[in-house]
């Protein structure tokens, strides 16, 4: 994570804010062994691309990145990380919020959670409630996964999946 | 500014190459009607695409990709249609999934064309 942190930072800029996603030891009272995640990779990339060039148009950010872990997880390690760097914290902070948020909505990346009785893929309730209005993007008037991204911008600064 | 990306897998489930059916199991869609179906045989009237499967498709499909060819002016409806005749599992799933062709998100209705590749995402849970 400090190799994120370093590249975002700058001297110019007085804010760094960051997310850490960590596995929980248990859900709804069961014991969790480890997590095991996957992604349509080329898709994610892109995704997490428009969704950094979203955050970029939104607010005044200065570097952005975002990682996420494949395979198995173990407890207490962190599978996703956000960092993103601006002038000032309010922009900083709300941009790292909207970042993980929409990872959380729209990212092709599934989780499947192993229990000692058995194992479930998990489901965002971010993805289920935006899909209610329609296929995932429509309500999203930024970033829309694929869609703006191509044509616009510079997207995210650094993406990495599956480290 | 640079932009790195890089993708490792350390895990994934054993591949089954998966044959496409030819047969033309076709289910007609409320919006877009394969009008080249009463052609097929007279005009080279079929597409092929690629189908990934995720998470809980790929587990109820056993597949992580398959080859499918459909009518030309198929719908990525009418290729998940005729996916879950093929694997009626997948029906049990259908109201969670949505589909994405050529790694954006689709609305069913869309059409497929030949060498596209279609991906049956259901509920994600990245983050």
């Amino acid at each position: 994570m400090a190799k994120y942190i370093k590249f975002v930072q700058s001297p110019h800029c007085g804010a760094t804010a960051t997310f850490a996603g960590t596995t929980r030891d248990t859900f709804e009272g069961k014991t969790v062994i480890e997590l095991r995640y996957e992604a349509y990779v080329p898709m994610a990339i892109r995704c997490l691309k428009s969704i950094c060039s979203a955050a970029r148009s939104a607010w005044k950010i200065d570097s952005a990145a975002v990682a996420h872990r494949l395979g198995p997880v173990p407890v207490g390690d962190a599978s996703v990380f956000v960092a993103v760097s601006a002038v000032h914290r309010e922009d900083a902070l709300d941009a790292c919020k909207y970042v993980i948020d929409e990872i959380k909505a729209s990212v092709p990346i599934w989780k499947k959670e192993v229990y000692e009785g058995g194992e479930i893929w998990k489901e965002n309730s971010e993805f289920l409630e935006r899909r209610k209005g329609g296929c995932c993007g429509v309500k999203v008037k930024v970033g829309d996964c694929g869609a703006a991204a191509a044509a616009t911008a510079e997207g995210c600064d650094r993406a990495r999946i599956g480290e | 500014m640079e932009i790195v990306a890089l993708t490792w897998f350390s895990w994934l489930g054993a591949l089954q190459a998966g044959s496409s059916s030819a047969m033309d199991v076709m289910e007609r869609g409320k919006e877009i009607a394969n009008e080249d179906r009463t052609r097929k045989g007279t005009e080279n009237a079929s597409v092929a695409i690629k189908v990934l499967f995720f998470a809980r498709a790929r587990d109820v499909t056993g597949l992580t990709d398959m080859p499918l060819e459909v009518s030309s002016g198929s719908t990525a409806r009418d290729c998940l249609n005729k996916l879950i005749a093929k694997f009626p599992g997948l029906e049990e799933i259908r109201g969670c999934l949505v589909l994405a062709l050529n790694e954006e998100y689709t609305p069913e209705s869309a059409v497929v064309k030949d060498r596209d590749e279609l991906a049956i995402i259901p509920p994600i849970s990245g983050g």
